[in-house]
């Protein structure tokens, strides 16, 4: 049996003016009917370009600079406009990265999955309901005929990947190329429709080429793996090979970087036993009022009864599913929000009730550092005026002392001293969230919270920043409460963990013994929803 | 340690509470930061010059803004531009058709056309300068405080908006001066009113857009005061869609302010004035049509100048 996708040595360059930018240099691989692939990689390592070039979808300032690319017996590298339609929707389906912007917000569900249906039979056909129905039941959502008539806003983040798949799946493909499915759900989610997916392809002999920057889900999932880097193939094989004897320093570099893989941080000395606690938060309930919609509840309940305490120099970890109310405990502990009930007590004041201007003394001891390092910079003042912003705004330095405080700043979170004039948008995520910390630190405060710190970046930036914190905290013992939804990171850093599910609390102690000895279901299924299965079997 | 040694003087300076935190093992060693990295801040302007380089480049750009500059130039120095007076009749000369001596010919009483325009300039730029800048003052205050305080007092202005809104701008612009008067103030007060309305929803929503990003709420829990974050962050980050309908508006004002004097609103006959020039050639199209059409065609290239300053500007941001 032929291979239905074969590259040949394939190079693609991006031209903008006189400059060539080559993205995939060389790139060769097959792949047959029924087999699952899958690219791993980092972001720029050319990954989604490979991609996007067996769609034919890449952008005009692309050329191929070499190779062979053919896909279903058609030669690609020459093929027109119209050959590559032939192939798009009928013999290669493609489900997208985000489901949040891949819908049409202005479209019913149905409407959406008969389009891809009717571009596929070529014309309008009795029966097309019937198929968005079956189409709808196949990829595992309920109700199909109510899912069918709702738009994608009514839609959770899972429900509507489930709705692309559905959409990739109409014109009966033979293969299907998933673009990080699942990078933006949470892990259980994650699980599920990654198991559906697998599943509806098996069932038909579809192929699947997963692209991802997440070694643990490629090697779960796929048959073959290749890695790229740099827009180069750097290792080939099946996950166990891959997994076991990486032949490449940055394959094992890429594994030691997972946080899925890494040992569970030494347990050490807890905090002593008399010790007052740094930040406190006793029985906070906290809700939000909704518009009124009828049949629905016109009250969501963010947290409920929720108390946990930090002690200086440690660090708490809290895990929970988007919704969870993770992030809402973070606003009230840092006043950005009121809590309904309960008492916050911080650095043995009882700031429950205080206003803007009696916390202000406090923010010097307390900094937030923030989910998304693309928006938490101002984009239009410079590194320097970033970082020494707390400082000015307290007027603690001008002048010298300034530029001084933010060389000192800078040089801790590891960045060269002249990236102080550069603008947000010439550095990189993982050094942004680098500035971002500086920023915090500028204060020297005794407790920091972290929002999410890592979850925009790469697997291996997230390990340079994890270590950063880790060192930070050694050195200038501060305590931290890290929010995140990724198991990984928190078992990596947490000493203690709090799992939270819909605003409650569901389980809470060491990390190791949580980790080791889940006490709770919900906690064993975060467990055992998080990817890298296979490699852990193998360690 | 270099580095612990850094914080440990950063402590010392700010008189933090947290200094006992580090051992102090040498606690006056010098810090190796300053030797190694001569770093210096940049200043603003190489800043600014090395981000306007690319706009250089273009050409249409950089024609457009020598158009502007010229109309800018004829508006505070006509005397520069044009050597005749500008009300100096010559029955003998009318209606000559653009020469060498006459750029744009002359007018039913032999006055040279091109000084008038040249001329006309400062009324129609000044008022439309006038114009914008006070609808810029009204608009960003109006909008600001209504972004900002959100509530009721946001319903508040944003209904007087929605009110101005719904009046014609040229029908506003006539009951005004008709109000008030003629000249240069009463033309720009009456043009400027007109366009607040714009202003004030552009800058609300900016206001707004800009309010809840992440880094605003980063500057708040580092302390700064609302002003104080609304003057570093939030206008500099609104500035620049207002900056942009700023341009877009003075090329509607300077067509705005000739329009109310094309209608008789604005400068009386004999001063010349970009509105009236067009106003009093459209007697003589037929005879001879530069008398109506070379105005008109000033008019236009510093109009569609100013937009396409405003659309490169536009670009330029993304």
């Amino acid at each position: 049996m032929n291979a239905l996708i074969e590259v040949h040595n394939l190079g693609i360059a991006y031209r903008q003016g006189a400059q060539h930018t080559q993205a995939v240099t060389d790139v060769s691989f097959s792949l047959a009917q029924g087999e699952t692939l899958a690219i791993v990689g980092e972001s720029g390592s050319g990954k989604t370009t490979v991609a996007n070039a067996i769609l034919g979808l890449l952008p005009d300032s692309a050329v191929l600079t070499a190779g062979r690319l053919v896909v279903a017996g058609q030669d690609l590298s020459q093929a027109s406009e119209r050959v590559k339609r032939q192939l798009r929707g009928r013999t290669i389906g493609l489900v997208p990265q985000d489901p949040m912007v891949s819908l049409n917000p202005t479209q019913r569900i149905g409407v959406q999955i008969a389009e891809a249906l009717v571009l596929a039979r070529g014309g309008r056909y009795r029966g097309v309901d019937n198929d968005v129905g079956e189409l709808l039941a196949q990829v595992g959502l309920d109700n199909p005929t109510l899912r069918a008539r709702q738009y994608p806003h009514e839609l959770s983040g899972g429900m509507r990947q489930r709705v692309l798949i559905a959409i990739a799946l109409a014109g009966n493909p033979r293969l299907i190329i998933a673009d990080e499915p699942t990078s933006a759900l949470d892990v259980t989610v994650q699980q599920r429709i990654l198991d559906h997916l697998e599943g509806l392809v098996r069932e038909r002999g579809i192929s699947l080429l997963i692209i991802t920057h997440d070694l643990g889900v490629a090697a779960d999932r796929a048959d073959r793996v290749l890695v790229m880097k740099s827009g180069t193939l750097v290792e080939h094989g099946t996950p166990q090979q891959v997994l076991a004897k990486p032949t490449q320093p940055y394959t094992r570099a890429l594994i030691a970087a997972a946080p899925a893989f890494a040992e569970p941080r030494a347990p050490r000395t807890a905090a002593a036993p008399g010790q007052r606690p740094l930040l406190a938060l006793t029985a906070v309930n906290k809700h939000y009022r909704l518009p009124r919609v009828r049949g629905q509840a016109d009250r969501f309940q963010a947290l409920a009864d929720v108390s946990f305490k930090v002690c200086a120099g440690q660090t708490l970890g809290i895990v929970g599913e988007s919704g969870s109310g993770k992030s809402t405990a973070l606003r009230i502990a840092l006043g950005l929000e009121k809590a309904d009930s309960g008492r916050i007590e911080f650095a043995e004041q009882d700031v429950t009730d205080f206003g803007w201007r009696q916390f202000r003394p406090l923010r010097r001891r307390m900094q937030l550092v923030q989910q998304n390092p693309f928006a938490a910079l101002d984009p239009r003042l410079s590194i320097f005026d970033s970082i020494v912003e707390p400082l000015v705004s307290f007027g603690l330095a001008r002048g010298a002392e300034l530029d001084r405080a933010a060389r000192e700043l800078i040089e801790r979170v590891h960045l060269p001293a002249h990236f102080l004039d550069r603008l947000p948008r010439e550095l990189s995520g993982g050094q942004r969230q680098r500035v971002a910390i500086a920023r915090a630190l500028a204060l020297q405060p005794d407790l920091l919270l972290l929002d999410e710190p890592v979850s925009a970046l790469d697997v291996s930036v997230q390990r340079q920043i994890l270590d950063l914190l880790d060192e930070l905290q050694r050195e200038l013992g501060i305590a931290y409460v890290i929010v995140s939804h990724d198991l990984a990171v928190i078992a990596n850093v947490a000493d203690e963990v709090l799992v939270m599910r819909q605003g409650r609390i569901v389980d809470q102690g060491p990390t190791a013994q949580l980790f080791n000895h889940p006490g709770n279901a919900y906690t064993q299924a975060l467990l055992d929803a998080v990817p890298g299965k296979r490699q852990r079997a193998l360690a | 340690m270099p580095s612990s040694n850094a914080v440990h003087n950063l402590d010392r300076r700010f008189g933090s509470p947290s200094i006992q935190r580090l051992p102090a093992t040498t606690p006056s060693a010098p810090l190796p930061v300053e030797a190694t990295t001569p770093w210096r801040r940049r200043n603003r302007w190489s800043r600014l010059l090395s981000a306007s380089r690319p706009l250089l480049r273009r050409p249409g750009f950089m024609l457009a803004a020598l158009v502007v500059a010229f109309a800018l130039l004829a508006a505070l120095a006509p005397g520069v531009l044009s050597g005749f007076d500008p009300n100096a009749t010559a029955p003998l000369a009318k209606l000559t058709a653009p020469n060498a001596t006459h750029w744009f010919g002359t007018d039913e009483l032999g006055r040279d056309l091109y000084t008038r325009v040249i001329h006309g300039a400062s009324l129609s730029i000044q008022a439309a300068l006038l114009a914008v800048g006070l609808a810029l003052l009204g608009g960003l205050s109006l909008g600001v405080l209504s972004g900002f305080a959100g509530g009721r007092v946001d319903a508040l202005i944003m209904r007087v908006i929605d009110v101005l809104l719904a009046l014609p701008g040229l029908l506003l612009a006539l009951a005004i001066v008709t109000a008030i008067g003629f000249g240069t103030l009463p033309v720009a007060l009456a043009v400027g009113v007109g366009i607040i309305p714009g202003f004030a929803r552009t800058t609300r929503a900016e206001v707004l857009r800009v309010k809840t990003l992440p880094y605003v709420e980063a500057a708040r829990l580092g302390g700064a005061s609302w002003l104080q974050t609304l003057w570093r962050h939030i206008l500099p980050n609104a500035w620049g869609p207002v900056a942009v309908l700023a341009t877009l508006d003075f090329g509607a004002a300077i067509l705005a302010t000739a329009g109310l004097s094309f209608l008789g609103f604005g400068a009386a006959p004999p001063a010349p004035e970009w509105g009236t020039l067009i106003a009093t050639g459209r007697h003589f199209l037929i005879t001879a049509p530069w008398v109506a059409l070379l105005p008109g065609a000033f008019v236009v290239a510093v109009v569609f100048s100013l937009n396409h300053l405003a659309r490169t500007l536009e670009e330029i941001k993304r």
